[in-house]
């Protein structure tokens, strides 16, 4: 189960233009399609892996590589608490 | 077999029922007793939205009621951009004092005091309708309404599409939170409903969920609203109880199972799915049931193949269509869905396949979902993939042998 601090992958999918850096810095997760863009490997991001996913936050030009809250962030919104529109970004 | 609820009252035909005449046959507008009370009602019914994703109805006023403070919108949505339904401009045009008595009363639910009638641009005799229905209720409206026109795009129906629409840019999904619920129409959480949906709330408040729920059998209970079309007599919108099988409903709308020995029925429109004529006769029609199956309820849509036509040709003018009504925001979606119509149409057109291209949409066919900023790639591949496995064969003869059905049937006619 993911503990409190697990990450899961978001892209902001009308920002992405398939510079494909996410992809350089994080192989072991993401894939590139025949075009360029992103295909992210399912569930959360690895604890020994979030090092690198957090270099995609900084390094992606359009910024439109993100992280979330995992577990935590669907509970609390189940609960009906209001929570900023993307979770909490990480990096 | 056919229930008539939201179509009870005079034909169709007739056009839009008037006020007077529809307060004669169901009676005045009920005004809730108790707060809660409707909402309580439709949770109890089990009522699912209509614009075909059946969430539903009562958590989506919940999440809308959360967050309101007597400033709530209440978009009804009756875009209806899927070119094989009907069902939702037949309402419009026929009752739309169902559905304005449904939107106040989900207003006076979830706390909205302002009501956006969103109407498809191509939809010209249910902004009549609901124009002149507006003016039949004058003064007497408990929340104003206005009519917003929206584009005659397959994706303007989107919820966040219509709600950026309404609020001044254009009807394209946006994708990223905040979802409508949270902040939509002027910042404020709207509720973004079917217009169908609201019909049944205005049937739901009126006699109650426990009459709602005496229709249908199977997972889903209630009534629905479905377009018949392609190979029957008598196309057209008709309601059924859910869980009424496809081969019901074909009696009745002058289809047989008879001559189908190679036909197929799309379920749910271009968002749907294909079934074998033999898998869709017993298929009973309600959107657990369809999703199980492999195909979908979606928006209501049974459209028969006719026998001599190649479903690999059906399928591949869809996904150019779709491909085409791309709001072009999401590369996968851009790239991807006019990739796949591409390939799908050259392996239409007998003889003109590349080599790899049937691979190719099989391998791309499960690499588009979930990665659209909306679900228009979700819906596109969802087709192609019901496609391959309803009509391998021929997807087999046209790519290996270039060899079409249709293209025999019609040269031997010649």
């Amino acid at each position: 189960m993911a503990g409190d601090d697990a990450v899961t992958i978001a892209i902001d999918r009308i920002a992405c233009d398939g510079r494909g850096v996410c992809a350089e810095l994080l192989p072991e997760l993401i894939e590139l399609d025949d075009w360029g863009y992103p295909i992210i490997a399912p569930g959360s991001v690895p604890p020994h892996l979030v090092e690198h996913a957090k270099r995609a936050v900084t390094y992606c030009p359009v910024l439109a590589f993100k992280l979330r809250a995992t577990q935590g962030a669907e509970s609390r919104a189940a609960a009906g608490v209001r929570q900023p529109s993307v979770a909490r970004q990480v990096g | 077999m056919n229930p008539t609820r939201l179509l009870a009252g005079p034909p169709i035909a007739a056009g839009a029922e008037s006020l007077a005449d529809h307060r004669l046959r169901v009676g005045a507008r009920p005004r809730a007793t108790r707060p809660g009370e409707l909402a309580a009602s439709i949770e109890r019914s089990g009522l699912l939205g209509r614009g075909g994703a059946a969430f539903p109805a009562a958590r989506k006023w919940s999440a809308v009621a959360g967050r309101s403070a007597g400033d709530a919108v209440v978009l009804v949505n009756g875009a209806e951009g899927e070119p094989l339904s009907a069902k939702d401009r037949t309402l419009m045009n026929a009752r739309p004092h169902l559905v304005l008595d449904g939107a106040e009363l989900a207003a006076e639910a979830v706390g909205a005091d302002r009501i956006v009638l969103y109407v498809g641009a191509d939809h010209a005799n249910s902004v009549v309708a609901l124009r002149r229905a507006i003016g039949e209720r004058g003064r007497e409206m408990v929340v104003p309404i206005e009519v917003v026109v929206s584009p005659a795009t397959y994706v303007a129906g989107e919820e966040s599409a219509a709600v950026q629409y309404v609020n001044g840019g254009e009807a394209r999904p946006t994708g990223v939170p905040p979802r409508p619920f949270e902040r939509g129409v002027d910042g404020r959480p709207t509720l973004v409903q079917n217009v169908e949906t609201l019909a049944h709330v205005a049937l739901i408040a009126r006699y109650g969920d426990a009459w709602y729920r005496e229709l249908g059998s199977g997972p889903t209970r209630g009534s629905a609203l479905v377009t018949v079309g392609g190979d029957v007599a008598h196309p057209g919108v008709t309601e059924i109880a859910y869980g009424t099988t496809v081969r019901d409903l074909l009696s009745v709308a002058g289809g047989t199972v008879d001559k189908w020995s190679r036909g197929a029925v799309l379920l749910g429109g271009y968002f749907g799915g294909w079934l074998r004529a033999e898998e869709a006769a017993n298929q009973p029609l309600d959107p657990r049931s369809c999703r199980d199956a492999g195909s979908a309820f979606g928006c209501g849509v049974v459209h028969v193949l006719p026998p001599a036509r190649c479903g690999v040709v059906a399928t591949a003018r869809i996904l150019d269509y779709m491909a085409g009504q791309s709001a072009a925001q999401c590369g996968p979606c851009v790239f991807g869905l006019r990739a796949i119509a591409d390939a799908t149409a050259r392996i239409a057109s007998a003889g003109s396949a590349h080599s790899d291209d049937l691979a190719h949409i099989v391998r791309w066919s499960g690499q588009l979902a979930g990665r659209g900023a909306c679900k228009h790639p979700d819906g596109a591949v969802g087709l192609l993939r019901s496609a391959l496995r309803t009509f391998s064969d021929e997807f087999d003869r046209h790519q290996r042998r270039g060899a079409c059905i249709e293209a025999e049937l019609q040269g031997r006619v010649a």
